[in-house]
C-alpha cells in the first residue's frame, strides 16, 4: 500500500525555495519515481509592470486549494503534493506560486500538476493588482477566458 | 451575519467586512445582492453587474440561487486571478 496522500498547502508572504519544497516531497521515500513542479512567476510585461500585488481570502484560500488537491488525489495515484501560493507585493521576476506533484510514474505527476494550476487559476480566491513601472498603482487584473477554458477541458478528460 | 468583500468589490463598497441584519425576505444569494445594491452608491457601483460577482458561503463557492439561511460568513468578490 502506498502511504496516505497528504497534500501540503500553504499561503505565505515570503518567498519559497523550490528545491527545498520538492526535496521535502521525496524525503525518506523510495517509492516515488516522478516529481513534476510548476512555478508561476511575476512578469514585467515588456517593462510595464514593477510588481503584482496579490490579495487573498485567508482561510478560504487554503480550504479551496485543499478541495482541489483532494480532487487531484481522487483522479491520479499521487504520492505527494505541495502547493505554495504567495500573497502581498511580488516584484517582477519573483515567484508567485509553486505546485509540485509526486507519483510513481511521470504521467500522473504531469497531469495532476497541470490540473492543480488550471483549477487554482479559476477557483482559488486570489486577486492580482498591477503596480506599474512608473511607481503608480495600476488596475486589477481581469480574469482570462482562456483560464476558464483550461479548467473546462478537465471535465472531458479521463486519466489513464 | 458577517459579509466580507475582496479586491475591487471591497474598494467600491469601501470596507473589507461588516455585520448586517438581513430582512426575512432575503433568502438567496441573488436576493442578497439585490438588497445590498440598494444600500448606497458604493454598493450599487460594486454590484452593477451582479452576474459577474462570485460568492462564497462559509468559505465555499456557491451559485447565486443558493439559499443563505444558516450562513455565518458570506463573501463577495470578482472572478479570481491567482495562480
Amino acid at each position: 500500500m502506498a502511504p496516505a496522500f497528504e497534500p501540503a498547502i500553504r499561503t505565505q508572504r515570503a518567498a519559497f525555495d523550490i528545491a527545498a519544497e520538492t526535496a521535502a516531497l521525496t524525503a525518506g521515500r523510495s517509492d516515488i519515481g516522478a516529481v513534476v513542479s510548476f512555478c508561476g512567476l511575476c512578469r514585467d510585461e515588456d517593462g510595464r509592470l514593477a510588481a503584482l500585488e496579490l490579495e487573498h481570502y485567508p482561510g478560504m484560500a487554503e480550504a479551496e486549494i485543499g478541495r482541489i488537491a483532494a480532487q487531484a488525489g481522487d483522479r491520479w495515484p499521487l504520492a505527494g503534493l505541495v502547493v505554495v501560493h504567495r500573497y502581498g507585493v511580488i516584484a517582477a521576476g519573483e515567484a508567485i506560486v509553486l505546485v509540485a506533484a509526486a507519483s510513481t510514474h511521470r504521467q500522473a505527476a504531469f497531469e495532476a500538476a497541470s490540473f492543480m494550476m488550471d483549477f487554482l487559476k479559476t477557483r482559488a480566491p486570489f486577486w492580482k493588482r498591477e503596480h506599474l513601472a512608473d511607481g503608480t498603482l495600476g488596475g486589477w487584473v481581469e480574469a482570462a477566458a482562456a483560464d476558464d477554458e483550461a479548467e473546462a477541458r478537465w471535465s472531458a478528460f479521463t486519466p489513464r | 451575519m458577517k459579509l466580507k468583500y475582496f479586491a475591487w468589490v471591497r474598494e467600491r463598497i469601501g470596507t473589507p467586512e461588516e455585520e448586517v441584519e438581513l430582512p426575512h425576505e432575503v433568502e438567496t444569494v441573488r436576493d442578497l445582492l439585490d438588497w445590498l445594491k440598494a444600500r448606497g452608491d458604493g454598493y450599487a457601483e460594486a454590484l452593477r453587474f451582479p452576474e459577474a460577482i462570485r460568492v462564497a458561503i462559509d468559505q465555499e463557492h456557491v451559485r447565486h440561487d443558493e439559499r443563505i439561511a444558516g450562513a455565518r460568513e458570506i463573501a463577495l468578490f470578482p472572478p479570481m486571478t491567482g495562480g
